[in-house]
């Protein structure tokens, strides 16, 4: 459960103060399929980071699944991030030089598993994702929703509850962006909280509620069926 | 994390920069290799010149006429020190710790057999001198114990003028004529080789009490008392100081024991050996640098990394560590094939030219190990503090 009350976030650009989040209020339950809609610069992804533990609220306060997150330490924040949160990014973020598998086991060897234990872990959710063939090969090596595909798995490798996509069809084309989607709305009919921040009318549109912001406001929120 | 997958994700991004990864371990290969040589060869040098003066023992104490004071006002006769006589190096050999006593007087003379002469190093002794020294009679013997005051004129000659002068024959109970006094030949002495320059094979010992005559001197240049070892040097030297002061009226010597002169000699090599090693401490520096930039550049390209890996729940500290790490085996990789390197090239300067001294010691190929790895400790912990401390939003972001 994510509940978010009269969250400020204020950045100093020059001797200007910007507001990118302005008094947002948000609940989002779990199990939520969620997408965040606006134009550039609206705030759509510095909610996301907010949510994501990646950053901090200038104001207000943030609760995750019932705990007050906004006070904790920088590592208190990491170790949460580690377990509940999954991320999947527009530009895939993988490390060129490590394999497949070993992109997806990062999460885990964060967090201190041994090998023995998170080997069939990352084959498991590398099978999920149809990349078990694909394994060891270096991300220059795979294709575009390939890529995403391994983004994917490394972020349900710790079976997270949330899983923030910031555009992630955003560096696919329409076949490939189309596949990701399906997945991640798989992943979330399984039961894990999809929060996707999106320029794609279409895509923003399958979610079952859809946000719209402006100006670091939610100014409107859609219910409906995917 | 586990130290296997520390090492993997450290080794891995290494690897993935040979290239890069090479140059930058082999500044600090280069350093420590510098380190370790110069090192070598001032600790070979310490070695051998320490050697050269406890060649003639440790148990030696000598002892000068004169001793160094400062007073407010002449002390007129009283002032004057006493010459150091025969008589005082008789009395010397009378104590209990005394084993061997060796009046010296030294000088410069023509010696001359048959045809052949040659300007040399003339030492004027007795006849414990062999024991004092440490040296070996080859043929014949050395000076006999004669009545220190009137020795008979006998000559025992170093093994190089031997070979000046009595080329393909035997010099035993041949005449040679020093100085115009005429000795004979009763031995020949062991090659010696030199020390600090001067040649101990160049020369000729003749009875001291006639080297004083020679050289028209009414003291010794020196007395060298060799003592028991079981014997406290402090109560050697108070002994001498005792016996003298009695004999001269007044403490009128200086006396220098082996240890005081070891020391003197070890605390001026020692400077010497510091002074090569911070030569090749600036090379290690410029390797320290070249770390320090590498890791800077690898920052700047990875800021991705960074921040995916904090967004993964990487803590600050684990990101500060694979970076520092990443130092760390750059610095520690360099240091092992530094040592490997300058060991390499000192053994074979040593095989190459023999009379370079070259000492290794193992304590300072340790030493030299670990100040590789601190200083990839040191290097690295600037580049590493600010990738654990960048923003982890603006870190994805970037370019």
């Amino acid at each position: 459960m994510i509940e978010l009350i009269g969250i400020h976030r204020n950045f100093q650009v020059g001797d200007q103060m910007v507001r990118a989040l302005d008094d947002v209020d948000l609940n989002i339950a779990d199990g939520e399929y969620v997408s965040i809609m606006g134009p550039s610069g609206s705030g759509k992804s510095t909610l996301l980071n907010l949510i994501g533990l990646l950053d901090r609220p200038s104001h207000g306060s943030y609760r995750l699944n019932g705990q007050d997150v906004t006070s904790l330490s920088d590592s208190e924040l990491a170790a949460v991030r580690n377990r509940e949160i999954g991320f999947v990014f527009q530009m895939f973020h993988l490390i060129p030089r490590l394999t497949a598998a070993e992109n997806v086991a990062l999460p885990l060897i964060l967090a201190g598993l041994p090998p023995e234990q998170r080997q069939p872990i990352v084959a498991g959710a590398l099978a999920e994702l149809h990349m078990t063939d694909r394994a060891q090969h270096k991300p220059d090596q795979l294709s575009g929703g390939q890529r995403q595909r391994v983004a994917i798995a490394r972020a349900i490798v710790t079976q997270p509850k949330v899983l923030l996509a910031d555009e992630p069809t955003g560096n696919l084309d329409h076949h490939s962006g189309e596949a990701v989607i399906r997945i991640l709305e798989a992943l979330n009919k399984r039961g894990i909280t999809l929060i996707m921040v999106t320029h794609d009318l279409e895509m923003g549109q399958r979610a079952r509620r859809r946000l719209r912001m402006v100006d670091g406001r939610i100014t409107e929120a859609q219910h409906g069926a995917a | 994390m586990r130290t296997r997958d520390f090492l993997n994700l450290t080794g891995g991004s290494l690897v993935s920069h040979r290239m890069r990864s090479f140059l930058t371990a082999l500044g600090i290969s280069v350093g420590i290799a510098a380190v370790v040589l110069l090192t070598s060869i001032g600790e070979g040098i310490h070695k051998f010149v320490l050697a050269e003066f406890t060649q003639f023992g440790t148990t030696l104490v000598g002892i000068n006429p004169g001793k160094t004071t400062t007073a407010g006002t002449s002390m007129g006769m009283f002032g004057t020190e006493r010459p150091l006589t025969i008589e005082d190096a008789q009395a010397l050999k009378r104590l209990r710790f005394a084993r061997a006593v060796v009046p010296l007087v030294q000088g410069n003379a023509e010696v001359e057999a048959g045809n052949r002469r040659r300007r040399t190093t003339v030492y004027g002794a007795g006849p414990d001198m062999p024991e004092a020294f440490n040296m070996q009679v080859k043929s014949g013997r050395f000076l006999p114990d004669d009545d220190p005051t009137a020795p008979r004129a006998f000559a025992v000659l170093g093994s190089k003028l031997r070979h000046e002068l009595f080329v393909g024959r035997s010099p035993l109970g041949q005449r040679v004529t020093i100085g115009g006094s005429r000795y004979r030949v009763i031995g020949v002495m062991e090659s010696k080789g030199t020390l600090l320059g001067f040649d101990l094979d160049d020369t000729v010992y003749i009875p001291a009490a006639r080297a004083l005559t020679l050289f028209n001197n009414d003291t010794l240049f020196e007395i060298d008392v060799m003592y028991d070892e079981e014997t406290p040097v402090e109560k050697v030297v108070q002994g001498i100081k005792d016996t003298l002061s009695v004999r001269h009226g007044r403490d009128d010597v200086t006396i220098t024991t082996q240890q005081q002169m070891l020391d003197v000699l070890g605390s001026v090599l020692n400077v010497l050996t510091f002074a090569v090693a911070a030569i090749g401490g600036i090379s290690l520096l410029v390797g320290a640098i070249g770390i320090v930039t590498i890791m800077t550049i690898a920052i700047n390209e990875r800021t991705n990394e960074i921040g995916l890996l904090r967004a993964l729940g990487a803590r600050q500290g684990q990101v500060l560590s694979l970076f520092l790490g990443e130092a760390m085996v750059l610095a520690a990789v360099g240091g092992l094939s530094g040592l490997v390197l300058g060991v390499g090239i000192a053994t074979l300067l040593h095989a190459v030219l023999p009379a370079l001294p070259v000492h290794i010691p193992v304590m300072y190929v340790v030493l030299a190990e670990a100040i590789a790895i601190l200083i990839g400790l040191v290097a690295g912990v600037f580049p590493a503090y600010r990738a654990a401390r960048m923003d982890p939003v603006e870190a994805l972001r970037a370019e």
